[in-house]
């Protein structure tokens, strides 16, 4: 498959790009944040993603959804990308269709339908600690009468303080779990983007034996294939971000000017724009390729998106940090909306794993 | 079954009837690579078949027009051959300047006599072409260049000097560079053209490179005679043909370092403890991620030509990232190994392989274009920077 985008995925991606440019621009997420909005998200353009399909763009046709793939999915993320638009539609639309996609005929309609037509929120609670470390989960789920008992402890839930619905990850497998329960302890936590999450604390908290989603100690495989479409859907994110922030870049070398020159005049400024570029192609072209494997079931899909999330996440990095530097003063101020994908950078750098992670997991699977 | 998987499978049943045993080893040292030409001496009869049976099928240049010996095939039948023969390890049948540079710039500027001509004899191995193009005056300033060719009615009289002339020694053409008006600007008074290198007034010498190795010579014209059906494009505008032919140079040193070779790390781990030295190991760990990350940018390169979208000046980008990451790459062997990869003589390191190749790769980002030209044109054709 040639690694493009089709005409179809083209036009998803303009079609994308206009209606979140117009709909969501960065005032919104500014707005959201000066007003300290209780959802944190604006319900009203979380209605104009249901109008459009895109809430179910990897539910499947015969619940109500688009029934696309990673690659689609992949190319509203960076749309998203592009304006920083607060919409829970990597929480929900991917992480909680991809997951829940591994349930039982009954949780698949219960859920799938709603989660299509924008009528419910989901978040997935995987992370305990500062870092991501999957293979490190201790929240545990003990058989208690028909049902298990969960105890533990999560962070960096993405959305969990509006979610409807918890896929919480246990050392034994994966659960569903209604935030009302009782024994649930929900924190809203403001990060540094002004995006949403949540700490959320299970204590001695009962469900039923039919919360298991998939199958009960059959290892992290199950896990770790919704997490790199997680990967994958976040370095699609970040290339939106690092572009964006580019762009912005490079109009201002063009219009700013200092010793009687635009500063894009001077080479010392022209050699980084280039290799920020250059950085920023590679991390399309292996994006791509991640999200393509995904949605083939190549059994390199993992290692590919490893590299993916690692590549974008370091092309958004340098692109908001000398994107800062290179807007000089004005890159400082809060005014300014460069800060805001400086900030998105690094929280979504954060996400399913940091370049450390993925490097090491390359090594890993490759085996030394 | 489609049309590709059917010419998949007759693909491979050819070359599992075809590649000689021999043409399936890996290249271990420079000698085994075929380059062809008048004066080749093969290194086996496995080597002659190989580009004999190759080039009459024209796969050599897989997705030149048949009419002029090329394979005619698409860009997706190319990338299969591509796969099939890097599934039973099988050589490439010829290393070509001819393939990689000239024929496409022949193929967009030649006329109909100059490709009939000169394009089957590159398809086949018979004629190994060299590049004079920088001059000592003329390195990254290459439009400076001084070497003139004269009118002298029916004919040009070349004289001037070129350097960094790959295998100008071995060569049996070259394609040149001269200056043909010397009051015009600069770029506006060069041409394009061809000329056997036992033309009377040709010489080279060979330059020790810090490699110890002499990959690229002085060429030196003393009152060449070229005759005129030999030019190349329009009189004075070859700086067109030159710069459509650099695009290929530099998608050729940017993308061949691209192999589907083991990942270093798992090279390194048979003979280190990696687990005693982790920030070695995270160094070949982010190297491997990288690798990953550039064969995908490879890929796509590759398929947006296909797909007539590429932007000319994205060959720039090739060019950059290919030579920094092949140095890379070579600074990492040569950490693994340690001790071992700093024998310059000798059966056991296969006469300094290692650290030749590693010396030989510094000049990656010199060649074809310095780091700092492709830097220039990225920030001025593609990112249209002001005054760049």
């Amino acid at each position: 498959m040639p690694l493009i985008l089709n005409d179809e995925q083209a036009q998803l991606a303009d079609m994308a790009r206009a209606f979140l440019a117009e709909r969501s621009p960065i005032a919104l997420l500014r707005k959201l944040r000066d007003e300290r909005d209780p959802d944190g998200f604006s319900r009203d353009l979380w209605a104009g993603f249901a109008e459009m399909g895109l809430t179910g763009i990897l539910v499947s046709e015969d619940h109500g959804g688009l029934g696309l793939g990673a690659v689609e999915a992949g190319v509203v993320m960076e749309a998203i990308g592009t304006t920083l638009a607060n919409v829970p539609f990597l929480s929900t639309s991917i992480l909680g269709a991809r997951a829940l996609a591994l349930g039982s005929a009954e949780q698949q309609a219960a859920w799938l339908p709603r989660i299509a037509a924008g009528e419910v929120i989901t978040a997935l609670a995987v992370d305990e600690g500062a870092k991501h470390r999957p293979a490190a989960i201790a929240l545990t789920a003990t058989r208690s009468g028909n049902g298990f008992r969960l105890d533990g402890t999560k962070a960096m839930v993405l959305d969990g303080h509006v979610a409807d619905l918890l896929i919480v990850a246990a050392t034994t497998g994966l659960f569903l779990v209604d935030p009302k329960t009782r024994g649930v302890t929900v924190e809203r936590t403001l990060m540094v983007d002004g995006k949403n999450a949540a700490r959320i604390t299970f204590d001695a908290v009962e469900i039923d034996a039919d919360a298991v989603l998939g199958e009960l100690d059959a290892g992290p495989g199950a896990l770790e294939a919704v997490l790199d479409l997680g990967r994958a859907a976040v370095a699609a994110e970040l290339t939106g971000v690092g572009a964006e922030a580019f762009g912005r870049t490079v109009a201002y070398l063009k219009e700013r000017r200092q010793f009687g020159k635009l500063i894009g005049e001077f080479q010392a400024l022209q050699h980084r724009a280039a290799i920020l570029h250059t950085e920023l192609e590679v991390a399309k072209a292996v994006t791509l390729k991640a999200l393509q494997a995904i949605d083939a079931g190549a059994p390199d899909a993992a290692l590919i998106a490893s590299a993916a999330k690692a590549k974008a996440g370091q092309a958004a990095q340098l692109a908001v940090q000398e994107g800062v530097q290179m807007h000089g003063g004005v890159g400082m101020t809060d005014a300014f909306d460069i800060g805001f994908f400086m900030k998105r950078a690094r929280v979504a750098e954060e996400l399913f794993g940091d370049g450390a992670f993925h490097a090491d997991r390359v090594a890993r699977a490759s085996g030394y | 079954m489609t049309d590709l998987d059917t010419f998949r499978a007759e693909t491979r049943a050819w070359l599992d009837a075809n590649c000689p045993p021999e043409m399936r080893q890996p290249m271990l040292t420079d000698d085994d690579p075929c380059w062809g030409g008048r004066n080749w001496r093969f290194q086996s009869e496995g080597q002659r078949l190989w580009l004999e049976r190759m080039g009459a099928k024209g796969w050599t240049a897989p997705t030149w027009p048949s009419a002029y010996g090329g394979g005619g095939l698409d860009h997706e039948q190319a990338e299969i051959l591509r796969e099939e023969m890097e599934r039973i390890g099988a050589r490439s049948p010829l290393n070509s300047f001819g393939v990689w540079m000239l024929g496409p710039a022949l193929l967009r500027y030649g006329t109909e006599e100059q490709k009939q001509a000169y394009l089957p004899p590159i398809v086949r191995g018979e004629i190994r072409w060299c590049q004079g193009y920088s001059e000592p005056g003329a390195g990254s300033d290459l439009a400076s260049l001084g070497t003139k060719a004269e009118d002298k009615g029916d004919h040009w009289l070349v004289n001037g000097q070129k350097v960094w002339t790959s295998y100008a020694d071995k060569a049996d053409w070259i394609f040149c560079l001269v200056r043909t008006d010397t009051d015009a600007p600069k770029h506006l008074g060069i041409s394009f053209v061809l000329f056997d290198m036992t033309t009377p007034g040709v010489s080279t010498r060979p330059i020790p490179l810090i490699s110890g190795k002499s990959p690229f010579c002085e060429t030196f014209f003393d009152d060449v005679v070229v005759p005129k059906s030999h030019l190349v494009g329009e009189l004075n505008r070859g700086w067109d043909v030159a710069k459509h032919l650099l695009t290929h140079e530099r998608d050729m040193i940017g993308g061949r370092v691209v192999n589907a070779s083991e990942p270093l790390g798992v090279i390194a781990a048979r003979t280190l403890d990696l687990d005693a030295d982790p920030l070695l190991r995270a160094r070949l760990a982010q190297f491997d991620l990288d690798a990953i990350a550039f064969r995908a940018l490879v890929e796509r390169a590759g398929d947006t030509t296909a797909a007539g979208t590429a932007h000319p000046a994205s060959s720039s980008v090739l060019k950059y990232y290919g030579a920094e990451f092949n140095k890379r790459k070579f600074e990492l062997i040569m950490a693994t190994g340690g001790f071992e990869a700093l024998e310059w003589e000798g059966e056991r390191s296969h006469d300094g392989r290692t650290a030749r190749d590693w010396l030989r790769t510094k000049a990656n980002s010199i060649e074809g274009g310095t780091d700092e030209v492709q830097l220039n044109i990225i920030a001025k054709r593609l990112l249209n920077l002001p005054g760049a």
